[in-house]
């Protein structure tokens, strides 16, 4: 299964540090990274695969907004498939 | 691949304009419980819907945490009572209702709605005690919503149950009037109600119905609003584009919950209600749609049009982005629910006339709407023909949800609480209509010919 994962906040060193070395704690494969700051404020997005991942989809939401909550960021993972659904036909 | 902007615009609907799902409701057919033993019947029923939507609620929930997106509600519907209860003799249906309320705060669902009786041609014994027993039904259980079809195009308006309507709503505001006549708010008098409405207070499940069904209901009144931020001053071509394609993306949020739900519960989907429901919660309101197309307050001079453009625009986007739609399907007005509407009252923008004629363009009709405890059960019954006339000539559905709170007068402000919200009490015609109610019997069906 296919989840985004949003960060959004201001920006300090080592968002993506902490974010990827969960991650690669939970055998979740990041495909595609891109992030964007604008006037100090850090905006990242992550396409990742989590069908190696052996937790539920819920658990890793919920650690992963521990981990945003920690850095003072807002840390999101959703399923892809809501974006899909709303921009595509 | 989905860009950035993308995620950014959807993740924006949900954390800024108030994108949510509002309902999951569980449609139970409970017909196979139908037993002439009162405390077997009523434990079947306890069986089948604590069984049934056992899991409603924490997948519900889960489903939402997946997609980021808040699933508000989760409720069930149930065939209507009147008929479950017709074998089991009188004064079943009291307890039909506490069974109903004991399985609904067993699977955590916030109401049950099916306490219901459609007598749009004439009432049964079942349904005429079924009916009797509302008020004290509404007003000792906390869950329970009840509804009563006392109109059709097909079949006109049983002026017999009109008159009852206003007895009824009466009797059930003077029981809670202490609790701010709050057993009203869980009452819903129709025309052309439907069967697959997955709204309260008027939920029920049709006997047309599969034995279980999944239906969702998608709000986001909020997300129009912002979007027509974007556009503010266009023409109206360019104004209804937009509502139309922002109910698209609403309705394709809607349509990917409901499909995961039925998969994950095991029970079959069956449609998508794309309506636009308001809350008290600023930016989450119709009212302030109306302010955003340029009207002052909802209520002035413009704003039946007002409400017809984004009535017919919300089912013009959203029909493509489900597989089947269905239920009210529209713009809400409740007064009580929208704090643009309360604000409209309290300036002298809106009155029940208003609201009476708004109700012509949009999907239900005179809902949450707080007026003076001292009104008369007739003057009510006359509120509830006028709006079933409206549904009955216009093939629609409409509906009267109407609050006399007993004990307050025009100016006071009544609060409800949680998603009910709090309401202004409204000015009402007192003009009598004693004579007009008290014929009774029936108003035939309507002609559909002759369109004019």
């Amino acid at each position: 299964m296919k989840g985004i994962i949003t960060v959004v906040g201001k920006d300090s060193v080592g968002i993506i540090a902490a974010i990827c070395t969960y991650l690669s704690k939970e055998k979740i494969n990041i495909l595609d990274i891109s992030q964007t700051i604008v006037s100090g404020y850090f905006n990242m997005m992550m396409v990742v695969d989590l069908s190696t991942c052996s937790h539920k989809f819920s658990e890793v939401v919920d650690e992963l907004k521990k981990c945003g909550e920690e850095m003072g960021v807002d840390v999101r993972l959703q399923r892809e498939d809501i974006f899909n659904n709303m921009h595509r036909i | 691949m989905i860009s950035n902007v993308e995620v950014q615009e959807t993740n924006k609907m949900i954390s800024e304009a108030n994108l949510d799902v509002r309902t999951i409701t569980m449609g139970i057919n409970l017909l196979d419980c139908v037993d002439c033993d009162r405390k077997k019947l009523n434990d079947k029923i306890y069986d089948k819907i604590t069984k049934s939507a056992e899991k409603l609620v924490a997948t519900g929930d889960e489903i939402g945490k997946e997609f980021g997106v808040p699933i508000v509600n989760k409720r069930i519907s149930v065939t209507p009572i009147s008929l479950v209860a017709g074998g089991s003799g009188s004064e079943t249906h009291l307890g039909i209702a506490k069974t109903l309320d004991k399985a609904a705060k067993a699977v955590g669902v916030n109401f049950i709605g099916g306490y219901s009786a459609l007598v749009q041609k004439g009432m049964t014994r079942a349904d005429k005690e079924l009916i009797h027993s509302i008020p004290e039904a509404l007003a000792s259980t906390d869950r329970v919503c009840s509804s009563v079809n006392v109109a059709s195009s097909r079949s006109g308006i049983n002026m017999d149950a009109v008159k009852l309507m206003g007895e009824i709503i009466k009797e059930a505001a003077f029981l809670t009037k202490d609790n701010s006549s709050m057993a009203c708010a869980k009452f819903v008098v129709f025309c052309n109600a439907v069967e697959d409405n997955p709204f309260m207070a008027g939920a029920f499940h049709g006997i047309g119905e599969k034995d279980s069904v999944i239906n969702v209901g998608v709000s986001g009144p909020g997300v129009v609003k912002r979007a027509l931020e974007h556009v503010r001053g266009a023409d109206f071509e360019t104004l209804c584009e937009t509502v139309k394609k922002t109910a698209f993306k609403i309705t394709r949020v809607g349509q990917l919950v409901a499909l995961e739900a039925s998969r994950r519960l095991g029970v079959p989907f069956g449609i998508i209600d794309l309506s636009l429901a308001p809350t008290p919660a600023i930016g989450d309101s119709i009212a302030e749609i109306f302010n955003e197309m340029g009207l002052e307050h909802a209520g002035a001079p413009g704003t039946t049009a007002a409400l017809a453009i984004l009535n017919d625009n919300v089912k013009k986007g959203g029909v493509m982005a489900s597989s089947c739609v269905g239920g009210l399907s529209g713009a809400f007005i409740p007064v009580s629910e929208d704090h643009g509407m309360i604000d409209a009252v309290n300036a002298g923008a809106l009155t029940l006339e208003k609201l009476e004629a708004m109700t012509c363009v949009c999907s239900v009709g005179l809902d949450m709407v707080a007026v003076p405890g001292d009104v008369s059960a007739e003057t009510l019954s006359g509120i509830i023909a006028d709006e079933m006339a409206i549904g009955m000539i216009n093939n629609k559905t409409t509906a009267v949800r109407i609050i006399p709170v007993i004990g307050a007068n025009v100016g006071d402000t009544v609060e409800f609480g949680g998603l009910l919200g709090y309401a202004p009490v409204m000015s009402v015609n007192r003009f009598g209509c004693e004579a007009f109610i008290k014929r009774g019997g029936r108003i035939p069906a309507p002609i559909h010919s002759f369109k004019n």
